[in-house]
């Protein structure tokens, strides 16, 4: 498949020279490639998951060493890898049905039905299989009804219908994979549609005319805060301009053609204007396992005049941007220096820059992220509700098989 | 690759072929420098190749070609091109998704005029280069985006026809003592139109003339409204061009250099009329690697972030990225370190290196598979891979290549540059500055500046086999246990050393060159301006009837270099005297200005000598005067020329009142003794100055003495005494 590893590696070009940016269309990008993976992907008739996994694996792992701090793409794979083995599982199940309903038949059939199927696998590791798919539902999907669960009754029904064995094989083979790109789609429209499913509870959050400070420029947080003025609240918006890349002047720029009251401060004047706040909202770049937030460069700081103000600190993020890591020493392994020439012009400070004349010299540091640790953030707002920072492990394990963290 | 990737042009450009064509963004990547500033390491190994951080320099230019959304690179390859084809085949440039990379092998090409010259012959062959392409050479480390330059080229090119060629500029500011820049090049001088940017004038000679003047053309003046002098930009050896340069480098055959021939080359050439655009950049970076100092400069560019996204820690042309620590610590995720070992803020450690106990390692880049011994310290350098480094070595602003050893105790010095495989002896000391490689240095006649190592690539070859027999011999330059020759600086090359190295430049040094500048601003205040670029262009503002002045100044500048080469080469009086009368003809001069300018460059050449007191000066200038009195007696034979020489000496004695004030009347006895001044000439000037002011007289009642000593004799010897009595 030429054309999937030349989008493959395009794609890994990109993503190591950071042409693209933001973790959306980062991650948007990512599931659509690994959809054309996985539907390029000869399945062969024997253990078809495990080859899908070894696939996806396989183009995850270079996507991730790419641009190890874009963390959605490790993300989007790990969902994807999840995707892909609860397919299997309810698969196992129909066939599991099967085995069921043809136990009177003669053993050849079983063996053969086997064979097609399962060659490697033994009666009892097919019924463990059973028995794991039995397991309780998380809470989260007995309260949502998120669309991945439902795949799974519909699957193992459609499994249970395919009675006739001749036709067991192909459909068998071809299910897997129509199940798992079904379910990839799923993700996509999810992704694509987190924006709005945060936005529509934003009218629980704002209220009428609160103070909101904000910081650096998310679209999810743009959407938000229209769709509460869209439901005719009416409220000021604070932003925090986000030097050195100015990111919220252009926050601003859009808020005010969406006709919202706004006010650009500077990043520093953040803890002179929090009093006056009654809620900072801010978009994620990755919110970690631990409920640790990583922002854009300064969100530390106002999450810390937060604190000290007892002012609600809400994160928003997309499912995609939850990482099943626990994040070790963030602040460095898990940022991105970018160029100094953002904060000032080389031609002017060249003179300080010469390293050849032995004179101590400039140096500039230019990170591009901030932690937030879990014990400043009051809400997360994800496309399934709000959240507790000490919850994000749970929901972790919902999005995420416990196999797929290391990758 | 190649295919598909035409597919994709193909689909995106639905017009005609020639449309098509004209889209497609090309360049052409010199690989190769055409110079010989970082023998010996280029014996060995091409300079495109080298590393820097860990990553060779093509890899850099390639990438950012690619990041640029440049499709067609062609990598035209001279000396080493062997080394370069398979270092390419090897990468993953040859299959690129986005990047097509076709080489170009020519071993004749000694310069880049003859580069371009052949590209222009085999694009008629095959028509490689359909439009406007980038010309940049393979040492070039940037980052800024091409395709709207480009685009602006374009544009510009359609609304002039001439406007052949844009070049990057980038500011930078040249260090005040130095007059070199940040990367270790001579101060650049450039006037820009401001509104059109267009390039006037561009000059980056070594500009030697104390005074710090530069000479602008009147007639720019004329035709354009405004000129913009800047001394503080950078040349990124990135140029736009149209396929018109190549034929102009066809056309005009002795174009060797881009930048001494073939620029100044269309500046000056008004018949075609060709005119070159400057871009200057902001916030993106451009540098050429030209020589060890600007390898030490951009390097600690690329450490402190400059070059983002081409950093060590991110993977951008198949490098295995290192992992970003605090303080710009870059350390391979298998490096060993030992627990007592200091690594200091901004230095990269590469993969499987070992670090010993004790070490201390500040502001250094160490590449791959370097084993270093304990208590060794490293500040500042640059160790290449699999050095082997042992125990309690000193190594201090070097530059150390692949497959070194050094042994315990040896010493580097710094600006020592170790070329590949060569082994220190135990508790050696390598002196500063030193080059040390295996191969012998060539001998120095073909070391000529625009020579490439020609043929080096058979000749390197040929001079390994026989290594281990030379090494044998000559084994101890590098102590006991070493190998490596210890090469000589040439001649000219023994002061500059400095100031191309990767070491800083020693602080006795700057305080040398801050006395000297001192010492030049008490003494010349009245005829610099300050920083004094634009004397001689403030003086073509002001009239148009100082041409005559302006000729003069030009011609007395080339007499000042005809002489000074005579000096220096010590030519034969008769030949210099043709040369001067070529000039004279050429600027259409009197004889008396001949006599005035010869005795003012001879002047100022004793001035130029480095002397401690007056005494010493008095000695040069009598040295001078001796040895060349014949060619100063040619222009002085009347009395006119002779008394143009006293006032052109007075002049200078004004301009300079410290230094050669106080010899005025000494000099002038040694000028009559040696009967280059008669003494009718001497007193007929005191005549003329006896009625001047008193300002003016300063000189005369100096040598009062002198002149009375004269009239004395002259009383005595002549029987007419015409003179006395007008004298009276």
């Amino acid at each position: 498949m030429p054309d999937v590893q030349s989008m493959v590696a395009e794609f890994v070009n990109k993503l190591r020279k950071r042409k693209i940016e933001g973790s959306q269309a980062t991650a948007k990008c990512t599931v659509e490639l690994l959809r054309s993976v996985i539907s390029h992907q000869r399945v062969p008739h024997a253990n078809q998951a495990a080859a899908l996994i070894d696939a996806v694996k396989a183009v995850g792992q270079q996507l991730v060493a790419a641009n190890p701090v874009e963390l959605a793409v490790g993300n989007v794979v790990r969902r994807v890898l999840h995707i892909i083995r609860e397919e299997d599982l309810s698969l196992t199940t129909a066939a599991m049905a099967g085995l069921d309903l043809l136990d009177a038949s003669d053993d050849d059939d079983i063996d053969n039905c086997k064979g097609i199927g399962y060659p490697a696998m033994s009666a009892a590791v097919v019924a463990a299989a059973a028995r794991s798919t039995l397991r309780p539902p998380s809470l989260q999907t007995l309260l949502e009804g998120t669309p991945e669960s439902a795949t799974v009754p519909y699957t193992s029904s459609s499994g249970a219908d395919s009675e006739s064995k001749t036709a067991d094989k192909s459909s068998l083979t071809r299910k897997l994979k129509h199940d798992v790109i079904e379910g990839v789609n799923q993700l996509i429209h999810e992704i694509s549609g987190c924006h709005e499913q945060i936005a529509e509870q934003a009218i629980e959050h704002i209220h009428q005319n609160e103070v909101i400070l904000t910081l650096g420029s998310s679209r999810t947080v743009l959407e938000f805060l229209c769709a509460a003025k869209e439901k005719k609240r009416s409220f000021r918006v604070f932003v925090a301009e986000g030097a050195p890349r100015y990111q919220g002047h252009l926050l601003a720029k859009e808020l005010v053609a969406r006709g919202l009251q706004t006010t650009v401060i500077t990043d520093s004047a953040v803890f002179a204007m929090i009093s006056r706040v009654n809620m900072v909202i801010i978009g994620a770049h990755a919110v970690m396992a631990n409920g640790g937030v990583i922002g854009p460069v300064g969100v530390n700081m106002a999450a810390l005049a937060a604190k000290k103000h007892a002012v609600p600190f809400v994160v928003l993020a997309g499912s995609h941007k939850l990482c099943p890591l626990y994040p070790h020493n963030p602040e460095v392994l898990l940022n991105e220096l970018r160029s100094p020439s953002e904060l000032l012009d080389f031609g002017e400070f060249s003179d300080c820059l010469d390293f050849g004349a032995g004179s101590g010299s400039l140096q500039v540091v230019n990170p591009t992220f901030d932690y937030v640790p879990p014990n400043l953030v009051s809400l997360f707002i994800t496309d399934t509700g709000g959240h507790n920072p000490s919850y994000m492990y749970r929901l972790i394990a919902d999005y995420y098989s416990a196999d797929d963290l290391v990758m | 690759m190649g295919a598909q990737k035409k597919g994709g042009g193909g689909a995106r450009v639905s017009e005609d072929a020639e449309e098509q064509s004209r889209q497609r963004l090309q360049a052409i990547l010199l690989a190769d420098s055409f110079a010989t500033k970082f023998r010996p390491v280029t014996l060995e190994r091409p300079k495109v190749l080298l590393p820097i951080v860990n990553v060779p320099m093509i890899d850099y230019t390639l990438a950012w070609l690619e990041y640029a959304g440049i499709e067609e690179v062609f990598v035209f390859c001279c000396a080493h091109s062997t080394q370069i084809i398979e270092y390419l085949e090897k990468s993953e440039w040859y299959s690129h998704p986005n990047l097509v990379v076709r080489t170009i092998e020519s071993h004749k090409s000694i310069s880049a005029g003859d580069a371009l010259r052949y590209m222009y012959e085999q694009q008629t062959e095959t028509s490689q280069i359909q439009g406007d392409f980038v010309l940049v050479s393979g040492d070039t480390v940037s980052n800024m985006p091409l395709a709207d330059l480009i685009q602006e080229h374009r544009d510009r090119k359609k609304k002039d026809e001439k406007a052949i060629m844009t070049m990057v500029i980038k500011q930078s500011k040249s260090s005040s003592l130095t007059h070199q820049s940040r990367l270790g090049t001579d101060q650049l001088f450039i006037a820009v139109d401001p509104l059109t940017k267009q390039l006037l004038h561009y000059e980056e000679d070594k500009i030697d003339h104390p005074s710090g003047s530069v000479c602008l053309d009147k007639s720019l003046l004329e035709s354009n409204p405004s000129v913009l002098v800047c001394n503080d930009m950078q040349d990124c050896y990135i140029d736009i061009c149209s396929p018109e340069v190549l034929s102009l480098f066809e056309d005009n055959f002795d174009y060797q250099h881009l930048r001494r021939h073939f620029v100044k080359g269309v500046l000056v050439d008004d018949i075609m009329g060709y005119k070159i655009f400057t871009h200057e950049i902001h916030s993106s970076y451009a540098a050429r690697i030209d020589n060890f100092r600007s390898y030490d400069t951009v390097s600690k560019d690329i450490i402190q972030r400059w070059t983002y996204p081409y950093v060590p820690d991110i993977n951008f042309s198949g490098n295995r990225p290192l992992r970003l620590g605090r303080q710009g610590i870059y350390r391979a995720c298998d490096a060993v370190l030992s627990r007592s070992a200091d690594v200091g803020a901004s230095s990269v450690i590469g993969y499987g290196t070992k670090i010993g106990d004790g070490d201390k390692i500040l502001n250094s880049v160490i590449g791959n598979g370097c084993c270093i011994g304990s208590n060794v310290v490293i500040e500042g350098s640059y160790i290449w891979n699999n050095v082997t480094i042992e125990d309690g070595c000193e190594i201090r602003n070097a530059i150390v290549c692949d497959g070194v050893k050094i042994r315990a105790g040896a010493v580097l010095q710094p600006g020592v540059v170790l070329s590949f495989n060569v082994v220190v002896g135990r508790d050696f000391v390598v002196p500063a500055y030193s080059k040390v490689s295996l191969l012998q240095q060539p001998t120095t006649e073909d070391s000529d500046d625009e020579l490439e190592y020609a043929d080096s690539s058979s000749a390197t070859a040929d001079q390994l086999s026989g290594l281990n027999l030379q090494m044998e011999s000559k084994a101890s330059e590098l102590g006991p246990d070493g190998a490596g020759y210890i090469w000589e600086v040439c001649e000219g090359a023994h002061d500059e050393e400095w100031k191309h190295s990767v070491a800083p430049i020693p602080e006795d040094k700057l305080a040398e060159i801050t006395q000297a500048i001192d010492d030049d601003d008490t003494d010349d205040e009245s005829v610099v301006p300050t920083s004094g670029e634009l004397k001689s262009d403030a003086d073509s503002i002001n009239t148009d009837m100082n041409d005559p002045n302006d000729d003069y100044d030009y011609f007395e500048k080339e007499v000042e270099g005809t002489v000074l080469r005579a000096v220096e080469e010590n030519i034969k009086v008769d030949l210099v005297t043709l040369e001067i009368n070529g000039l004279r003809l050429s600027y259409n001069m009197e004889s008396a200005d001949c006599a005035g300018a010869t005795f003012y460059s001879m002047m100022k050449l004793a001035v130029d000598t480095p002397h401690n007191s007056a005494s010493e000066l008095y000695k040069n200038a009598a040295s001078i005067i001796t040895k060349w009195k014949e060619l100063l007696g040619f222009y002085v034979k009347k009395i006119d020329e002779q008394i143009e020489v006293i006032m052109k000496f007075e002049e200078m004695c004004q301009e300079s009142p410290k230094e050669l004030g106080p010899l005025f009347t000494q000099i002038l006895h040694l000028l009559y003794d040696k009967d280059v001044l008669q003494e009718d000439a001497i007193l007929r000037w005191a005549e003329e100055k006896a009625g001047a002011d008193e300002a003016d007289k300063v000189y005369l009642k100096q040598c009062d003495t002198f002149i009375q000593w004269l009239k004395e004799a002259s009383e005595e010897e002549d029987e007419d005494d015409e003179d006395e009595e007008e004298d009276d």
